[in-house]
């Protein structure tokens, strides 16, 4: 199960360039995980122990606007990485994930990470840089998104 | 210096070019709450002027003005042609308003094209947005209509909320199809909606498509191309192998006016679609 969890992570550009007993480490806390449509996968305000990779299916993070209820603000797809919360003190997710479709992901224990890399800072550095590049793409996509493109004073 | 564009063999119109000629409307279709689509058809015996995907017309409305607007039927459809708009302007939301039967002056089609024949044997990336996908649809009924000639053909689409997405029943079409990709993506998402949510540019990394053997058109507000081109260059597409339709103030569309000059060209006649390696140097420039 490992092995195979090592393949699939030593082929996705987020770790593209690891050391080799890095990714064998970040392999060793990554699971398979299925999650049926509908299903919430973290609940905003609980603790933030986990980020997820997605091969498959369609995950929402939504808020809570009371009252309109939960609402989509964006959605991670297959190929993509959801979660940095476990990265950042005090670890506690601030937005609710649910699938929006059935969804194949690996989760990976960020308490787990974040603790070896507090011993490990090359491997922590490492993992900080991608996910600096993740959240500078989501901020700039974000952005984006607030311009409001495409309405009729644009 | 930019080379200049070579002007693709593209239809132009068959008569005097600034002479409108009068069309009869023979539907309006309502296709958002600001959205709307003409039916045209000529009204006197002449047949029009066949077009090639991307071009434009310039659409007149009696006593109120005339303005460009893409032509964004299916080009077997020809002499029937159907215009789509947004009723933002003067000219635009008086032309909203006309009515079935009524006569409106057209002239063109100006401009040059989406490279279709060229696209042949290769996988195609269209990326739309908001009002950018009425200007793909012609090319889109194309390249579907001749499906087997391309590899992996991949629509992604960005709209402002679900209510905004345009023909829905063109893009469930082609995506009951299978043989292509079709994305959609919302900026806003109403409770309960359940496709996804985001920047168009954030599908760009999710697609399936050999960079190497892809050509890319685009088409939406400048600053959504700017960062799709970003995000299509990083996937490894070659700039020669990437097309963007520009969009600035049109009048006369023939050349002569000189309203839509963008650098060394005016988007009437060198454009409205481009090859970006060849604007390359002054995309993105604030004073252009």
């Amino acid at each position: 199960m490992i092995q195979t969890i090592e393949r699939i992570i030593g082929e996705h550009s987020f770790f593209h360039g690891m050391a080799e007993q890095h990714l064998k480490f970040i392999a060793g806390c990554a699971n398979n995980a299925r999650f049926p449509e509908g299903q919430l996968i973290f609940r905003e305000g609980d603790e933030a122990n986990h980020f997820y990779f997605v091969r498959e299916g369609l995950i929402a993070i939504e808020l809570m606007i009371p009252p309109r209820g939960f609402t989509t603000v964006q959605t991670v797809g297959e190929g993509e990485m959801l979660g940095w919360s476990w990265l950042l003190s005090p670890y506690r997710w601030h937005f609710t994930g649910r699938a929006l479709e059935p969804t194949r992901a690996l989760t990976f224990d960020g308490k787990c990470l974040r603790t070896k890399c507090e011993e490990d800072h090359d491997l922590g550095y490492e993992v900080l840089k991608r996910f600096t590049h993740i959240i500078s793409e989501r901020l700039d996509a974000t952005r984006l998104q607030l311009l409001d493109l495409y309405g009729a004073h644009a | 210096m930019v080379p200049m564009l070579e002007r693709p063999m593209a239809a132009g119109p068959a008569t005097d070019a600034m002479l409108p000629m009068p069309y009869r409307i023979q539907r309006v279709w309502r296709d958002t709450k600001d959205t709307f689509t003409l039916d045209l058809k000529p009204a006197d015996s002449g047949g029009g002027s066949s077009f090639a995907p991307g071009q434009f017309n310039m659409l007149y409305v009696f006593g109120v003005g005339e303005i460009p607007i893409s032509i964004s039927s299916d080009p077997s459809h020809f002499p029937a042609i159907r215009h789509t708009t947004r009723a933002v302007g003067t000219v635009s939301k008086a032309m909203g308003k006309l009515k079935r039967g009524e006569v409106i002056g057209v002239r063109g089609p100006f401009g040059s094209h989406w490279p279709i024949k060229e696209a042949a044997g290769r996988d195609v990336v269209i990326v739309a947005g908001g009002i950018g996908l009425a200007p793909l649809r012609s090319a889109l009924y194309e390249i579907m209509s001749s499906r087997d000639q391309y590899g992996r053909v991949t629509l992604l689409y960005g709209a402002r909320s679900p209510e905004d997405i345009l023909f829905q029943r063109e893009l469930e079409l082609w995506r009951g199809k299978f043989d292509s990709d079709v994305q959609l993506t919302v900026d806003r998402a109403p409770s309960g909606w359940r496709g996804t949510v985001g920047v168009v540019t954030t599908l760009i990394g999710r697609a399936r498509f050999d960079p190497a053997a892809t050509l890319a058109m685009i088409c939406g507000p400048e600053v959504m191309m700017r960062f799709t081109v970003m995000e299509i260059r990083k996937r490894g597409v070659a700039a020669n192998e990437i097309y963007l339709s520009m969009e600035r103030n049109m009048k006369c569309a023939v050349g002569f006016c000189g309203h839509c000059q963008y650098g060394p060209f005016f988007i009437c006649k060198d454009g409205p679609v481009f090859r970006l390696d060849r604007i390359a140097s002054i995309f993105g420039l604030a004073e252009i």
